[in-house]
């Protein structure tokens, strides 16, 4: 008997280091930029993949977003999820995260109803964008299933899931009955890149579009706002072989020699 | 100039200030300094060594062959800088073939890696599979495989170009410096503004690629170029390539029919597209280093794009489908209108420079071509007629033409282009008066710079028959598809019509450059190498030279008047003598120019009747001369009322006929295209093509062309063009000139006939003209003491002579009449002999039928 992984997952713009607002202060200006899976959830996705691989059984990935959200769950496909799921959202404000979470945890419940429970649905431990915390603990509680976030390791043996998280001292360990929900935390693993063929592949994956029902929650987004740049500068360590006693002298300050 | 400081860190003032540490930026500095300059600054908004330009994210790889000649030699010289700097990793590649006329194109990549001496053979699949084991030779035909391929590194080659000028202390750079603003002042380069203070500059050379456009704004001009999208992506690793345990073990791969390439980066391979569709950003919209997820110029990759690739990729070596994309990107380059480089002068500002569009396989010898032009006032490495930002018309530089052409060329890329290629987009720009009529007989239009130009007439396919279209008949259709691409038999039946009869040939695409006031004697007689001192009502041909004594321009000069001149100049060659003369010009108001060009329209009428068809139309009034031998001599120009039109004729030819080059304003011009075709109509007048006015008409009168024959690399001497006597007056490139001129010709302009057309499979063949080599009869090249090689310049039937003629420079071993060489043409060689040597036209060499 296989694993039935679900992984929700943000589309997000992929910045640089100057992150642009747009003039109604209201959003990220994504004119030149291209979007991506928040870095948390492509983890998330790579550990899905994983236990899919080791155990069996099936992982889907599903997000809420515009309709150019597809391209993250080809892109959750191409490394090796199996289902796609998008629920269509309007772009544009109002998904606050209770009602992200409401539409989800309502999204889980539809494809749960015909193709049965999620044994594991995982989350990013938060999005890239706005870093709310909030969505995955919204709708484990709205499913009523326990939740552990900021988890680098995942087991799992017959009914258990075992995660781990990382403490100032060492590691936490908790054990979850099945059904359960994870926040993952990058550093779980490394995700793999997509291969050509799986490109390929997942332009002909089916995406399910579902969509999204949910009342507006009480966060409201009242605008965004720039802080002021970091000044940054670069010290030039010396050319050439000449620069190699202070390259040392460098790495022995980071604690980088052993 | 003082070396003063400002607070800010810029100086206040310099000799040169160059924008741009890419590799063209760099290695300007660089050569800049080697030919002393002493006071150059250096900026560019990113960081150092890799500000973030294209240079940065450059596959790097240099194929050296070209058919362009002045491409082929810059890419070959920077080549050699580039092993000069130790940067060179020569690898091999492998340009393959899916399609049967890919295989033709090699022949020809074959035949031009001749000319230009680089190693190159034809390999088949399984001797494509040896070099590149992993490649799937079921889906090639063939390849095209060049030894000296390499990969660069240009960011190393551009650090070691700019500190090397920074070590002799001629050069202080600035990086994370952005240009705010351009001061120009009376039309010259005043200072550039940046983000670090003001610096007060005597030349400003643009150097930052895609962004250059933006610069040029702040100045008031234009840099004709459009940043574009090539898509390309990281793929790996793989283990055969990890196994090399090499940056490039393995040839580069060019997918010349899928428009990809393949190319080894150490675990991975890099592949590369041409084949998206254009995707374009304009300069003010791409970001800055700061907003950029990578670079302002590594913009993410429009997946959908780039699929077709992969999986044309993985059809070609099946191991890339398993390969993990690690990094894509839709990397910014530079377009331009023509798909050359727009380098030079900028026409409208003094001192501010364009080294613009320039990739990284061309770039060293491009910046030292530039910093030659910069020092001597033009390059002395060779000709770059093809990429002076000045040969681009005021409607060519449209943000609107540029997209468009940019557009139809994007997927030409690693396309086939035939030397006679027409644009499809932006036609029907510039139409002369007589286009209604012209249409009306069929004219098969070329592109001349914006202008529509009967190239033939289908109206006169009648006369094929006449002339003879059987196999071997003068007029018969060409055989192979290539060779009969964007020609028609049609022309070598009205070059015999004109002959008979009387012809009539539209000339509006003609520059007709007006120098007028106290001081424009003086100006033209500097320009020029031929007398200009002469009488009112008189016409000179004459050169212009380069300060080093080679071909600049080729024209004729009209005296008007006392102070007024008229320089007449062909339709791609127009903005450049332009420049040149404006450049030139004194700055005390002695001279006023005015380009008359698109005011006026010009009928050429020739032929043995042309004569009478004119007089026909000929309305003296209160005594007005006529056409008499003594009345209008050969080389007069004078005005006629013909029809009643007032008309300014010029006995002049360059078919070799009697005739006149007819002028007349555009307003009038459709009534004199009118009244000439009924005045011609007794005499059965036809209307002839650019066809035979550029190419049969002018090969037989052994007439040389601007850009063809006549390029900055040869002298007047050496083309066959030398009088008797040097003019005493002084002119730019005299000294040169004259030095070279009392050493003896080292090279000669010939005429050459092809003896036998026939090729290997029976067909007979035809070159182009496109720079097919001239080798001995061991096969060997052709270079004189300079190192030139002898090519085709020009290749045309001459009608009259009943031979197919071809141009070509030969040094004087081989300047030999009756002298038996051969011409390889597809990788073929065809015998051909030396019939003329120097001007003597093969066709009426006394020139009796034109000057009577």
């Amino acid at each position: 008997m296989g694993l039935n992984i679900a992984v929700c997952v943000k589309r997000v713009p992929a910045p640089g280091s100057r992150i642009n607002v747009t003039a109604d202060l209201q959003s990220v200006d994504t004119a030149n930029l291209g979007f991506t899976t928040s870095p948390h959830e492509e983890c998330a996705v790579e550990e899905a993949v994983k236990l899919v691989e080791a155990h069996g059984g099936t992982a889907t990935v599903i997000t809420l977003g515009p309709r150019e959200a597809e391209e993250q769950l080809r892109y959750a496909a191409s490394v090796g999820v199996e289902k796609c799921v998008l629920v269509a959202a309007p772009d544009g404000l109002g998904w606050d995260p209770q009602r992200t979470a409401s539409a989800l945890a309502a999204a889980v419940q539809a494809v749960e109803a015909r193709d049965g429970a999620f044994d594991i649905i995982m989350f990013g431990n938060e999005s890239a964008d706005s870093g709310g915390f909030q969505v995955g603990v919204r709708v484990a509680r709205a499913l009523g299933r326990p939740i552990v976030n900021g988890v680098k390791g995942v087991e799992v043996a017959d009914d258990t899931i075992t995660v781990r998280r990382p403490i100032d001292t060492g590691f936490e360990v908790y054990r979850l009955p099945r059904p359960a929900v994870i926040g993952v935390k990058e550093g779980i693993n490394l995700p793999r890149y997509p291969t050509m063929k799986g490109r390929l592949a997942s332009k002909k994956a089916a995406v399910e579009v579902l969509t999204a029902v949910a009342e507006p929650g009480g966060q409201v987004r009242v605008q965004l706002h720039r802080p002021p740049e970091k000044a940054s500068s670069t010290i030039i360590l010396g050319n050439g072989p000449e620069a190699a006693p202070a390259v040392v002298d460098l790495l022995a300050e980071l604690g980088l020699l052993i | 100039m003082s070396d003063t400081t400002t607070t800010s860190g810029v100086p206040a003032t310099a000799k040169c200030v160059v924008i741009g540490a890419g590799i063209v930026g760099n290695t300007l500095v660089g050569h800049l300094s080697r030919l002393g300059w002493t006071d150059i600054v250096q900026i560019d908004k990113g960081p150092l060594p890799n500000p973030g330009g294209s240079t940065g994210h450059a596959s790097n790889f240099i194929f050296p062959t070209d058919h362009n000649k002045e491409m082929a030699f810059l890419t070959l010289d920077s080549q050699q800088q580039y092993v000069d700097m130790g940067v060179n990793n020569e690898c091999g590649g492998i340009e393959v073939a899916r399609e049967p006329q890919r295989m033709e194109e090699f022949n020809r990549r074959m035949t031009s890696a001749k000319a230009w001496g680089i190693d190159a053979s034809l390999l088949t699949p399984a001797q494509v599979k040896e070099l590149v084991p992993f490649i799937n030779e079921n889906v090639i035909l063939g390849g095209f495989y060049t030894p000296s391929v390499s990969a660069v590194d240009s960011l190393r080659a551009g650090t070691i170009m700019r500190e090397e000028a920074q070590s002799k202390g001629h050069a202080k750079v600035f990086a994370n410096t952005e240009v705010l603003d351009v001061e120009v002042e009376d039309g010259h380069v005043k200072a550039v503004v940046t983000t670090k203070g003001r610096i007060e500059c005597e030349h400003l050379a643009i150097a930052c690629g895609v962004w250059s456009p933006r610069i040029a704004r702040m100045a008031g001009v234009n840099i004709p170029l459009v940043p574009a999208v090539h898509q390309m992506a990281d793929v790996g690793p793989i283990e055969v390539l990890v196994e090399s345990n090499k940056e490039l073990a393995y040839p580069i791969v060019r997918d010349m029919d899928t428009f990809c390439y393949e190319r080894q980066s150490a675990g991975s391979m890099e592949v590369g597209s041409y084949a998206h569709r254009p995707i374009f950003h304009h300069p003010d919209d791409i970001p800055t280093n700061e907003e950029s997820a990578l670079s302002p110029t590594e913009l993410p990759l429009t997946m959908d794009d780039f699929d077709p690739q992969m999986e044309q990729a993985i059809e070609l070596m099946d191991m890339l489908g398993d390969a993990e994309i690690k990094y894509a990107i839709n990397g910014l380059l530079s377009l331009t209108p023509d798909a050359m480089p727009v380098l030079g002068e900028i026409p409208g500002v003094r001192n501010l420079w364009s080294a613009a569009a320039v990739w990284i396989k061309e770039g060293p010898g491009i910046a030292q071509l530039v910093a030659e032009w910069m020092t001597f006032g033009y390059p002395k490495m060779c000709d770059p007629h093809t990429s002076d930002i000045s040969r681009f018309y005021p409607h060519e530089l449209s943000e609107h033409h540029i997209e468009a052409r940019c557009a139809e060329h994007f997927n030409k890329t690693y396309g086939i282009v035939h030397p006679r290629e027409q644009w499809a987009s932006r036609r029907n720009q510039r139409r002369s008066p007589f286009f209604a009529r012209e249409e009306a007989l069929g004219a098969v239009f070329f592109d001349a710079r914006g202008w529509e130009r009967p190239q033939w007439y289908t109206s006169n396919e009648h006369l094929l028959a006449k002339y003879g279209d059987k196999p071997g008949e003068v007029c018969a259709p060409r055989e192979h598809e290539w060779d009969a691409r964007w020609w028609s038999p049609i022309i070598n039946a009205e070059h015999l019509a004109m002959r008979e009869s009387v012809g009539m040939v539209d000339l509006t695409a003609f520059n007709q450059l007006d120098v007028t006031g106290p001081g424009a004697l003086d100006l033209l007689q500097k320009l020029s190498v031929n007398q200009v001192d002469v009488a009112v009502g008189k016409g000179v041909y004459t050169p212009w030279l380069t300060p080093h004594g080679g071909f600049r321009a080729d024209l004729t000069i009209q005296r008007l008047g006392k102070e007024h001149f008229r320089v007449v100049t062909g339709a791609f060659d127009g903005g450049r003598d332009e420049h040149w003369i404006k450049r030139n010009m004194p700055l005390d108001g002695s001279v006023r120019f005015e380009n008359k060009s698109t005011g006026l329209c010009t009928i050429g009428v020739w032929g043995p009747n042309a004569l009478k068809t004119v007089q026909k139309l000929h309305t003296p009034e209160r005594g007005e001369a006529g056409f008499s031998n003594e009345e209008f001599p050969y080389g007069s120009v004078l005005d006629r009322l013909l029809a009643g039109i007032p008309c300014t004729l010029f006995r002049i030819s360059y078919v070799g006929e009697l005739g006149f080059e007819i002028t007349t304003k555009m307003e009038h011009g459709l009534a004199l295209w009118d009244a000439l075709w009924e005045a011609g109509q007794e005499f059965n007048v036809v209307p002839v093509g650019i066809g035979v006015y550029g190419a049969t008409g002018r090969i037989e009168k052994g007439y040389r062309l601007m850009g063809a024959e006549l390029e900055s690399e040869y002298m007047p001497h050496e083309a066959g063009l030398e009088r008797p006597k040097v003019k005493a007056a002084d002119f730019i490139g005299k000294a040169a000139y004259v030095a070279a001129r009392n050493a003896g010709a080292t090279t000669s302009m010939c005429t050459l006939t092809v003896d036998d057309h026939t090729s290997a499979n029976g067909i007979s063949r035809f070159p182009v003209g496109g720079n097919e080599p001239i080798l001995t009869l061991s096969g060997d090249r052709i270079l004189d003491s300079h190192g030139r090689v002898s090519r085709v310049t020009t290749a045309a039937m001459g009608p009259s002579v009943g031979k197919f003629l071809l141009l070509a420079y030969l040094p004087p071993e081989h300047a030999v009449e009756g002298t038996k060489l051969q011409v390889m043409y597809m990788n073929e060689l065809f015998p051909v002999t030396v019939a003329r040597v120097g001007s003597k036209p093969l066709f009426d060499p006394d020139d009796s039928r034109m000057k009577g």
